[in-house]
């Protein structure tokens, strides 16, 4: 059999997603020497070692066999009281909470719980390029948002009203956002809200990013009035606490809903994995500290950096959020397509162009601001050279 | 002295790299340069900021070479003036590196760099010894830094993360 012809037994629904724009990046960039990667969507801190050597220690004792599926009751425990302090909610630790491989996971498992075949999901975009493919995957019908630049890729609440049919189901949100950076304001929030409950809506809310907001107090879509009910609040500790690789997320929802996500969850993954789990004991334990310090330390680059893009030509908003910044590059004429490849193969300059998270990226970058000083430095050294070039 | 927010995120970006360009601090903190560099002068003039140093491996400096040692230190206290007098009476040696006054089982520890042991077992037996306050001394060599003042002499910052990722 020709290698061409096993295709067809690759399922209709898979062959139809689109590969990732990410992909193509990673090759390129992966191929070349001396590249200076903003294009990395995690943070640059390794693991706190309070956490690692938790960690370890629980493998030197033993602790090599499942969880329950639902993870550990004392990092149940610990992730309810975590929101509470956190965030102001209140999440039962035995029905309304458990912990996923990831917050991907968890968005994955709630999509597919509450998805009947043609429901629709709203998707403000730019999005995380996840959120897409996963409804499609969960037998949904994505539908996008789009949010621009000009606002700062705030949300229109009048937009998403029009985009709500009686199919809708669902609205994912991300705040952070993942590219953006943007944060939803509390009046978003509530007019989200407000939206939900007119039209009867879950909302997924993607807070992986929640740790890295900058400004002013964190405010997750669970604390507004009436949202409990309604939401599906999905976070992790890959970004606030550096633990990508660990691969170790939660959801919380009331309880005939998280159930239901729990149900798929003991068939498909039986429980996220042991020693992670312990780690992340520590992390929210004792992990405050180190939280706060990363946090202290994205900002200051932050500001360096958008106040830099800024300077060098390429106007971007302060994000609120995240380790983004997502400049527009529509001074230049560029596609992102062709301004990312050219930056990249002219200056070494890894960066992921904006459309690859949705068609209202496209004008825009994403940087990773999560990089050394001193590469960020030299990273917009670059980049004005390639800029003066044009 | 009552610092502002930004005179503190100042010195804790100074404190981690000494040579953060003005331009640069200036962006990270988000004031004027102008303004930036005011504060700094007025940390320098405050004596908040002592001096700026470069935090030197000297194992890598081949032909210089060197010990250092702590000193576990008892003495007796003076009436009125307490631990500060004989402390001042130590620290003056500019071989005397740091002097720091301790609780627990000894008063003072003193850090000291010389050439050679000889040269320190000379300055305790003829120096620190003989001073009337001092009642023992114990020394340590120190045989290796592994870190010193938060820094990890051979660190591998090699960043082990994939080049693009969502």
């Amino acid at each position: 059999m020709k290698p061409q012809t096993r295709k067809k037994y690759v399922s209709k629904t898979v062959a139809g997603l689109k590969p990732s724009g990410i992909r193509r990046f990673f090759d390129l960039a992966s191929s070349m020497d001396g590249v200076i990667s903003l294009g990395v969507g995690e943070p640059d801190f390794v693991t706190s070692w309070s956490i690692r050597e938790a960690s370890i220690l629980s493998l030197e004792q033993g602790y090599t066999s499942y969880t329950a599926n639902a993870g550990l009751l004392e990092l149940r425990q610990e992730i309810a009281a975590y929101l509470r302090r956190k965030f102001h909610v209140d999440y039962c630790p035995e029905t309304e909470i458990f912990v996923t491989v990831g917050a991907s996971q968890a968005i994955d498992l709630a999509l597919r719980a509450i998805i009947n075949p043609g429901d629709e999901v709203i998707i403000v975009e730019p999005s995380f390029v996840a959120y897409e493919p996963l409804v499609v995957l969960a037998g949904g019908k994505p539908v996008a948002v789009h949010t621009s630049g000009e606002d700062k890729f705030q949300l229109n609440p009048v937009h998403l009203e029009r985009a709500i049919t009686e199919r809708t189901k669902a609205v994912i949100i991300c705040s952070p956002n993942n590219p953006t950076g943007t944060v939803l304001s509390p009046a978003e929030l509530e007019a989200i809200a407000r939206l939900a409950e007119a039209y009867d809506l879950l909302v997924v809310a993607d807070e992986i990013y929640a740790e890295l907001t900058y400004e002013g107090v964190y405010m997750s879509m669970a604390a507004v009035s009436g949202m409990r009910e309604r939401t599906i609040l999905i976070s992790g500790f890959s970004k606030g606490f550096a633990m990508t690789g660990w691969r170790l997320g939660f959801a919380a929802a009331p309880e005939e809903i998280l159930q239901a996500m729990l149900k798929i969850h003991q068939y498909a993954m039986m429980c996220a994995p042991t020693m992670a789990q312990y780690g992340a004991l520590e992390a929210l334990r004792n992990g405050e500290r180190d939280v706060v310090e990363m946090r202290n330390s994205y900002r200051r680059r932050r500001n360096y950096f958008v106040a830099s893009l800024n300077e060098i030509g390429l106007p971007c908003h302060l994000p609120g959020g995240a380790f983004y910044a997502f400049p527009s590059i529509k001074p230049t004429g560029l596609t992102s397509e062709q301004f990312a490849e050219r930056l990249l193969i002219e200056e070494k300059v890894a960066v992921v162009p904006g459309n690859v998270f949705g068609q209202s990226g496209e004008g825009y970058i994403r940087c990773s601001y999560a990089s050394s000083l001193e590469q960020l430095q030299e990273a917009i050294k670059r980049m004005k050279r390639f800029l003066a070039r044009l | 002295m009552k610092l502002s927010d930004k005179e503190l995120e100042i010195i804790e970006i100074l404190e981690k790299d000494a040579r953060t360009p003005i331009d640069v601090l200036a962006k990270m903190v988000d004031l004027p340069v102008e303004e930036t560099e005011v504060l700094v002068k007025k940390l320098e003039e405050a004596k908040v900021i002592v001096q700026y140093t470069a935090l030197i491996d000297w194992r890598k400096a081949d032909g210089r070479e060197g010990v250092t040692a702590m000193i576990d230190v008892k003495v007796t206290p003076k009436r009125g003036v307490g631990f500060d007098e004989v402390a001042e009476r130590i620290y003056r040696f500019p071989e005397v590196k740091s002097v720091y006054l301790m609780s627990g089982a000894y008063d003072l520890s003193v850090v000291i760099e010389g050439r050679s042991m000889a040269e320190i077992a000379q300055f305790v037996s003829e120096k620190l010894s003989t001073l009337d306050s001092v009642i023992s001394t114990t020394t340590h060599f120190i045989l290796k830094k592994y870190k010193h003042d938060g820094i990890v002499f051979d660190q591998g910052d090699q960043d082990r993360r994939i080049v693009v990722s969502p």
